[in-house]
C-alpha cells in the first residue's frame, strides 16, 4: 500500500506538472480562498494586537458609570443623565471605591493659536482624572481642585495639540482659544504615541466645572463617572454596592431597570471578544464558501480528467490495480492539487496581509502564526481529498474492459 | 497437482444491450495445459476477444466454471481478480496499451507497483524483462518515440515482468506489418521454448502456424480444436 501511495504521489506530481496551466486553473478557487483567508487572519491578528495594546493603555482597574439610554427613550427625548449627587455618593458613601472622577465631553469647537488650528477632543475633568487614567504631565502641572472650584480657564494639552498649534516646545503660559474662549496652557501631557492608527495625544483637558459652565445646559450635563477600586479583588462586590447606592439615589422602584450602566475593563474586553468572535464567524463563512467553490472546481476538473484518462485506468486495472489502488491514486492527486493551491494561496495571502498592513499607517506588522498556515494547508489537502472522492470512485469503479475500449 | 492450467466448462457470456441480450459465448469447454502454445482463430465477432478477456480475468462469465491454476475464478472478489491479473497473467493487446506519459522502463515496471516492490527492484526487474525482448537500450524512451513493433515488445516485456503462468495476446500482430509480425512471433516462439504458456488470438494462418495447437471459434462456440482432432484421429487410427 505504501508503495502504491508513493507511486501515486509521483504520478500525481508528474500529471500536475504535465498540465501546469490546467492544474493551476483547477486549484485557483482554493488558491484565492486561502489567500483571502490568510490575508484577513493576518489583518485580524493585527487588530487584536493593537486593541489589546489599547486596553493595556486604558489604565487597568478603573470602572465607568454612564447613563443608560435605550433607543426608545432616546427617540422620545426623555434622555437620561447621571446626577451631580451621584458623584459625591460614590466619593463618600460607597465602601471600596477609590478615586472618583467625572468626565464630560466639552465640544467647544476648534482650538486655535494665532493662525494655527487643531481639533482636539476636549474633556472636562477634575484633578482625580490623573490618578484614575494614570496619565501624567510632561511639562507644567495637571489641573488642581482649585481650577475646578473657581472655574478657571486653564487647559492641559496633549502633544499633538501643541504640534498642531505650533506652540513653543514649552508652551506653559501660552494662551490658546477653544472655540471663542481663551485658555491658559498650564501643562502638557506625556506623549502616548499612536495606537492602531489613531493619535493618542490629540486631546485637551479643562476643569469639569469650566466645561459645564461653557457648554450651556447647566442643569443636565451628560457626564460619566470613572472610579477606581481600592481592592482589586472586590470588583464585583463594589459594583453591587455602587449599583444599590445609585438605584436609591435615582429613586428607582424595585421593578424598574437600572437607568445607568457600570462598565469594567473586562466587560469592554468581553464586548471586544464578541466582536472578534463575530469576525471569526464571518471569516469561517468566507472560508467555508471559498473552499466549497474551490473544492467544486477540483471535483469538476477531476471528473473531466477521469473521463479523459479512462483508457489509462483500464490499462492499470488490466495490470492488476485494485479499486483501492485507483481510488488512492486519484485521491492523492486531488489532495495534492489543492494542497499546492493552498500553499500558493498562503504565500500570496501572507504577502497581501503584509502589504495592506504596511499601507495603513501605524498598523502593527501582521503575523500569521505558523500553526495557522500549516492548519490551512492541511485543511486544503482535506478539502481536495473530500471533493476528490466522487471522481476517484468513478475512476475506481470503471469496468476494465470498457475502459480499455474507450477512445 | 496435475490438472490443466486452464479449465473452462460450460462457459456462457451474455451481453445485455438495452432490452436485448446477446450471447457472445454459448457454452465453451476448453482445457489448456502448462507450456502449451495455442492460437485462437475465427471470424471477426465470433467471440475470441470475449474468451480472452475471461481467460485474463478482465471479465467474468455469465455462467460456467473457470479454473486457473487450480483456483476457481468464479468465487473471487474484485480485488482478488486484480491480484490474479497482476500475478498470474500477462496480457498483450492489439493496440499495445502503453501509458504514454511514462518511460518504457516505467511502463514495464508498473505491474510490480501493485505487488508492493520498491522502486530500485522494480526497475531492475523491468530492465531485465526489456533486455529479454531486445529493448535493453531503450529504457528511458517514451512510447511515442518507438516503432509499432518496438511498442509491442515493450508490451510483451510488461506482460512478462511478473513471471505470469499465462501469457495472453489478443491479435498482437494486428497493428503490425508482416515483417514486424514475424519478429514478434519469433519472440513468442522463444518464450514458449523457455516454458511459457502462450494463448494468442489471430486471423492470420501464418501467425497461427507458429502455434502447436489451433482452436477455432465460431459464433460463440469452439468448432475445431487441433488437439481434440489429434485425439480423434488417434482413436480412429
Ligand atoms: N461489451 C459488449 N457489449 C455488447 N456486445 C458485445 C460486447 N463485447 C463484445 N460484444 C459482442 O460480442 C461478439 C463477440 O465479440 P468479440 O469477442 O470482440 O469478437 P472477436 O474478438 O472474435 O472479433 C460481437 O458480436 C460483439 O459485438
Ligand atoms: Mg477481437
Amino acid at each position: 500500500m505504501i508503495i502504491v501511495m508513493i507511486e501515486s504521489l509521483r504520478a500525481a506530481m508528474a500529471n500536475i506538472l504535465a498540465n501546469r496551466l490546467r492544474s493551476f486553473l483547477t486549484t485557483l478557487g482554493i488558491l484565492i480562498g486561502t489567500a483571502a483567508v490568510v490575508a484577513v487572519v493576518a489583518l485580524m491578528q493585527g487588530f487584536a494586537q493593537s486593541i489589546s495594546a489599547q486596553f493595556a493603555d486604558l489604565g487597568g482597574g478603573s470602572l465607568k458609570v454612564e447613563a443608560l439610554n435605550t433607543r426608545e427613550n432616546r427617540l422620545s427625548g426623555d434622555y437620561r443623565y447621571l446626577k451631580d449627587s451621584d458623584l459625591d455618593l460614590l466619593r463618600y458613601r460607597v465602601e471600596g471605591v477609590g478615586h472618583v472622577a467625572p468626565i464630560m465631553a466639552a465640544p467647544l469647537g476648534t482650538a486655535s493659536h494665532r493662525a494655527e488650528t487643531a481639533t482636539p477632543f476636549v474633556l472636562g475633568i477634575t484633578a482625580e482624572y490623573q490618578m484614575i487614567e494614570r496619565r501624567f504631565t510632561r511639562l507644567g502641572r495637571f489641573l488642581v481642585p482649585a481650577d475646578n472650584d473657581t472655574r478657571r480657564r486653564v487647559v492641559v494639552i496633549g502633544d499633538k495639540v501643541r504640534e498642531d498649534l505650533k506652540l513653543p516646545d514649552n508652551p506653559v503660559g501660552s494662551y490658546i482659544q477653544l472655540g471663542r474662549e481663551w485658555f491658559k496652557v498650564v501643562g502638557v501631557m506625556e506623549s502616548r504615541g499612536e495606537v492602531f492608527g489613531f493619535n493618542q495625544d490629540n486631546y485637551a483637558l479643562i476643569p469639569f466645572e469650566t466645561a459645564r459652565a461653557l457648554t450651556g445646559n447647566k442643569a443636565k450635563v451628560d457626564f460619566e463617572i470613572n472610579f477606581t477600586i481600592s481592592q482589586l479583588d472586590e470588583v464585583e462586590a463594589v459594583k453591587a454596592r455602587v449599583t444599590r447606592a445609585l438605584r436609591i439615589n435615582h429613586n428607582l422602584k424595585f421593578d424598574e431597570e437600572d437607568d445607568f450602566e457600570i462598565q469594567s475593563p473586562d466587560q469592554i474586553a468581553k464586548t471586544f471578544e464578541k466582536i472578534t468572535s463575530m469576525g471569526t464567524l464571518v471569516l469561517g463563512g468566507i472560508v467555508g464558501i471559498s473552499l466549497l467553490v474551490g473544492g467544486i472546481g477540483i471535483m469538476t476538473v477531476m471528473l473531466v480528467s477521469v473521463t479523459e484518462r479512462t483508457r489509462e485506468i483500464g490499462i492499470l486495472k488490466a495490470l492488476g490495480a485494485t479499486r483501492r489502488d485507483i481510488l488512492v491514486q486519484f485521491l492523492i492527486e486531488a489532495g495534492l492539487l489543492s494542497l499546492i493551491g493552498g500553499l500558493i494561496g498562503i504565500a500570496i495571502g501572507y504577502g497581501l496581509g503584509h502589504g495592506v498592513a504596511a499601507l495603513i499607517p501605524n498598523f502593527p506588522p501582521a503575523s500569521v502564526p505558523l500553526w495557522a498556515s500549516l492548519g490551512a494547508a492541511a485543511f486544503c489537502a482535506v478539502v481536495g481529498v473530500v471533493f476528490g472522492i466522487m471522481p476517484a470512485s468513478k475512476a475506481a469503479n470503471l469496468d476494465p474492459i470498457e475502459a480499455l475500449r474507450y477512445e | 497437482m496435475s490438472r490443466a492450467l486452464i479449465e473452462l466448462s460450460g462457459i456462457v457470456k451474455r451481453y445485455r444491450m438495452g432490452d436485448t441480450e446477446f450471447e457472445a459465448l454459448r457454452g465453451v469447454d476448453l482445457q489448456i495445459q502448462r507450456n502449451e502454445y495455442v492460437a485462437l482463430v475465427g471470424p471477426s465477432g465470433s467471440g475470441k476477444s470475449t474468451l480472452m478477456n475471461l481467460l485474463g480475468c478482465l471479465d467474468t462469465p455469465t455462467t460456467g466454471r473457470y479454473t486457473l491454476n487450480n483456483r476457481d475464478i468464479g468465487t473471487l472478489r474484485d480485488d482478488e481478480l486484480a491480484a490474479i491479473r497482476n500475478q498470474e497473467i500477462g496480457f498483450v493487446f492489439q493496440s499495445f496499451h502503453l501509458l504514454p506519459r511514462m518511460t518504457v522502463l516505467g511502463n514495464v515496471a508498473q505491474p510490480l507497483v501493485y505487488r508492493g516492490i520498491p522502486l530500485k527492484e522494480r526497475e531492475r526487474q523491468a530492465a531485465e524483462s526489456l533486455r529479454r525482448v531486445g529493448l535493453g537500450d531503450k529504457l528511458q524512451h517514451r512510447p511515442n518515440q518507438l516503432s509499432g513493433g518496438q511498442r509491442q515488445r515493450v508490451a510483451v516485456a510488461r506482460a512478462l515482468v511478473g513471471n505470469p503462468s499465462l501469457l495472453l495476446a489478443d491479435e498482437p500482430t494486428g497493428n503490425l506489418d508482416s515483417r514486424t509480425s514475424e519478429e514478434i512471433m519469433a519472440l513468442f516462439d522463444a518464450l514458449h521454448q523457455d516454458g511459457q504458456t502462450v494463448v494468442l488470438v489471430t486471423h492470420e494462418p501464418d501467425i497461427a502456424a507458429h502455434c502447436q495447437r489451433t482452436v477455432r471459434v465460431n459464433d460463440g462456440r469452439i468448432v475445431f480444436d487441433s488437439a481434440a482432432q489429434a485425439t480423434v484421429s488417434e482413436v480412429a487410427a
